[in-house]
């Protein structure tokens, strides 16, 4: 057992209003500069959709992530080493700028500069690449809010498999349903961008999981770009160099939630330690596609267990990083309730960023049918419960976004956060717990102790219960190899060198 | 000192020197600086025809170069049977005017498109407008002067042996044809320009990525030996702006 710890961020993706202010509280602290614009190292899209950059998922065009090679070992998707080196002059897979969008404002001053006339001036559209006037074809977030749309909800990748006549219905005006998905850089345990980087740019922290590109190795070979099946390492094109969501470490080293989770609206992000088995992790990523989430859940450790405690010690972990380990909420929506999923585990990365499906729109829609049906309120939740797969979402679009196709995954999940609110619901309206809500959260795999848990961390947590970061004594961490004194004056924020291209 | 000196011994002495020296000191003092500033993401399409065209057309003939540098011998071997001749001067041409082309398109790409041309730093053109020049006076010299295949080992081979074992022999392209001479002056044009242009990139080709690990993990905190911390390279005038105080913001973290 080879045990590491890693910070890990939870979506409940139930909770998210798709607000945005996690993009821009990202946005303003980090990409705010000159050959970062376009990027978004989080981002939140509408669902269906086609996400940002367009289309990202389509791994025919974009060649991400990981594949089984005939003898079942890993292959990256993107390329064969020698493959990859004759394909430096020029990257096939790689998106341009208008997978994305040409970054653009508006030129203000013509709203004050503009002579006396008839007409209202405007500030007009200019691109922030070449500073001239525009014609604005898309932006970031351009599906937002049009989960229906025939242009861009149809093109989704994850209808694959969904019944046509479904699919269908799910574009009729009266029948679109939506949700949020927030994604930032999913720091796996098996990156692509990292295999990827013919200059070995990029590298994983062992401390805490966090992917970083070394900008000064970083040589534009953008392979990284491609291979992520995330689309979550950006090309500046400014400075010639590849960025990425640095999970905020440096707030993490501060003992502060990166700027993302901590601005949520929603409060629905949770940040905790993750204890892994790195001895597992080729396992977790070379499973059979049905097998990967069990994989993964496999190679993620129990806090508890004395021998994964002996052996965390034996790597280096302090008590402080264990304690925040057991009280991880990550731990418990991952592995102990088993609630928060992969986004697409058939990427075969490893990510390392949990969702927890979203319910609502499921039930309030089946809830809408069944008021037609004049059912007595007492028998509807109930009912709820035994229809899930008719739900207007269908469970296989969850499934193959989170799931690898595996609706036997997703099902559990639902109904497991079902039940919890049928408990709470009876226990607020009818005072007490009947044997039929009893027998009900045991058909969905729960009890009254860990229902009430989950409903406790799902809609009451603090702060402190949300975002479990254990010190990080960085401090510790420059005084070993390096002289502290030589380095005043170098350390913090920003670049040492001002990030000018070519310089 | 006659220019022939200067041009074709004191020129090259100074370049060479320039290109590892300079070379050496950006990518451990700046090496956020050394890239290929790949300009991909801004336009596909003609990147696609130039660099292809323009990477494979290069590396091949500066192969053949250096091959010839290195193995004399052999070339003229080859190049003893007429058909073998041939094969390998038509070649040679062909790939030529691939490369030629390719710059063609990528200097075309530059100049017309917008977004290219807001990346473009002088030495940019300067490197492509090089190259340019280089591939047309080879291609000049290779079919106006035949042929290059028997008389580059009898001149040029000890020519640069003779430079690079310090008993310099400029008189040996002294008597050579004008076009020749422009050749090789503005391939040490080339050489000098190298490490104060994004060719510096040639030399970062990442041949480890043959053999290095899939994955890199590091660890920040395990002990390692303590080293010497390299001297902070000194930056003009932006970085040293007073930087200004951190602000204390006050109240206490998690008002939730
Ligand atoms: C064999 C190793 C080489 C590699 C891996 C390599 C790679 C690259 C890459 C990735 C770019 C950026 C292309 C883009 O915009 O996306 C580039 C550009 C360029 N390379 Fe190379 N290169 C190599 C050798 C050379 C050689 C031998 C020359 C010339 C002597 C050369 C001259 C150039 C020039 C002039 C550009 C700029 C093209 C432009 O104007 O956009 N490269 N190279
Ligand atoms: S999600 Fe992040 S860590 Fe994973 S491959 Fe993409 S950039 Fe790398
Ligand atoms: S801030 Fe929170 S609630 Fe708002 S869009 Fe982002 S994740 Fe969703």
């Amino acid at each position: 057992m080879n045990v590491r710890a890693h910070m890990s961020m939870l979506f409940h993706l139930d909770k998210c209003i798709g607000c945005h202010t996690c993009s821009v509280a990202c946005k303003n602290l980090w990409t705010d500069r000159k050959g970062t614009e376009y990027m978004w190292w989080n981002n939140v899209e509408t669902r269906p959709g086609a996400g940002y950059p367009t289309g990202w998922e389509e791994q025919e065009r974009f060649q991400g992530g990981w594949e089984l090679g005939k003898n079942g070992e890993l292959e990256l998707r993107l390329h064969s080493r020698a493959r990859g080196l004759s394909r430096l002059f020029f990257n096939p897979a790689l998106p341009t700028l208008d997978d994305y969008y040409e970054p653009y404002t508006f030129r203000y001053q013509d709203l004050f500069n503009a002579p006396e006339g008839n007409d209202q001036p405007t500030a007009i559209p200019i691109s922030m690449v070449t500073g001239e006037p525009i014609q604005i074809q898309a932006g970031p977030s351009w599906d937002d809010d049009l989960g229906g749309s025939n242009l861009y909800a149809k093109n989704d990748p994850n209808w694959e498999g969904v019944d046509p006549d479904i699919q269908a219905q799910m574009h009729e005006i009266e029948r679109v349903v939506f949700n949020y998905l927030p994604r930032i850089c999913n720091h796996c345990l098996n990156p692509a961008c990292v295999a990827a980087c013919p200059s070995g740019a990029i590298y994983k922290r062992a401390e805490d999981g966090v992917v970083l590109v070394n900008e000064n190795k970083c040589k534009a070979w953008r392979m990284c770009v491609a291979a992520c099946p995330y689309k979550k390492v950006y090309y500046n094109w400014s400075t010639g160099k590849s960025e990425k969501c640095i999970l905020c470490f440096p707030r993490l080293e501060t003992g502060q939630a990166p700027a993302c989770a901590h601005s949520c609206v929603g409060r629905i992000r949770y940040m905790g330690v993750l204890l892994y088995d790195a001895d597992k992790i080729y396992a977790a990523a070379s499973a059979p596609e049905e097998r990967l989430v069990e994989a993964q859940r496999e190679a993620i450790l129990d806090p508890f267990d004395p021998a994964v405690i002996a052996a965390a010690k034996e790597g280096g972990l302090d008590d402080e990083w264990i304690k925040a380990a057991q009280n991880s909420p990550a731990y418990k929506f991952v592995k102990l309730w088993k609630l928060a999923l992969p986004l697409h585990p058939e990427y075969r990365t490893v990510a390392m960023m949990f969702y927890i499906p979203p319910l609502s729109p499921i039930v309030s829609t089946l809830e809408r049918g069944l008021i037609k049906l004049d059912l007595p309120p007492e028998r509807m939740d109930f009912e709820l419960f035994e229809n899930l797969d008719k739900a207007r979402l269908p469970l296989e679009y969850l499934a193959n976004m989170f799931a690898a196709g595996n609706v036997a995954l997703i099902e559990p999940i639902l109904k497991k956060m079902l039940a919890v609110r049928i408990l709470k619901r009876r226990q607020s309206v009818y005072g007490e717990v009947d044997a039929q809500t009893l027998a009900l959260l045991e058909a969905a795999g729960t009890n009254l102790e860990e229902a009430e848990a989950i409903y406790r961390l799902t809609t009451l947590p603090t702060l402190e219960e949300r975002f479990v970061i254990p010190p990080y004594h960085r401090e510790a961490a420059a005084e070993l190899y390096n002289d502290p004194l030589a380095h005043k004056g170098e350390v913090g924020l920003g670049y040492i060198q001002p990030p000018r291209r070519g310089e | 000192m006659n220019w022939n000196t200067l041009l074709f011994l004191v020129f090259p002495y100074v370049a060479l020197a320039l290109a590892v020296v300079v070379s050496i000191l950006r990518m451990r003092g700046r090496p956020f600086s050394v890239s290929a500033q790949s300009s991909q993401l801004l336009e596909s399409r003609k990147l696609y025809f130039g660099s292809t065209a323009m990477h494979w057309g290069l590396v091949l003939i500066l192969g053949a170069h250096l091959l010839a540098v290195l193995l004399p011998k052999g070339l003229l071997l080859w190049s003893a049977v007429p058909l073998r001749l041939y094969l390998l001067e038509i070649t040679g041409l062909a790939l030529a005017l691939w490369a030629g082309v390719g710059v063609w398109i990528l200097l075309a790409r530059r100049l017309s498109e917008a977004r290219i041309r807001v990346v473009s730093t002088p030495m940019d053109y300067v490197v492509l407008l090089l190259l340019l020049v280089s591939i047309i006076t080879g291609i000049i010299t290779a079919s106006a002067y035949r042929f290059g295949s028997y008389w580059f080992p009898a001149v040029f081979t000890p020519y640069l042996w003779s430079l690079f074992t310090l008993q310099p022999r400029p008189e040996l392209v002294a008597d050579l044809p004008f076009w020749i001479q422009f050749h090789v002056f503005n391939f040490w044009l080339l050489v000098a320009v190298f490490p104060f242009s994004r060719l510096i990139h040639i030399v970062t080709v990442p041949l480890g990525y043959l053999w290095r690990p899939w994955q890199i993990v590091i660890w920040l905190r395990r002990k390692r030996p303590l080293r010497a911390t390299p001297p902070a390279v000194p930056h003009p005038a932006p970085a040293s702006k007073p930087q200004p105080a951190l602000q204390d913001k006050g109240g206490s973290y998690g008002s939730d």
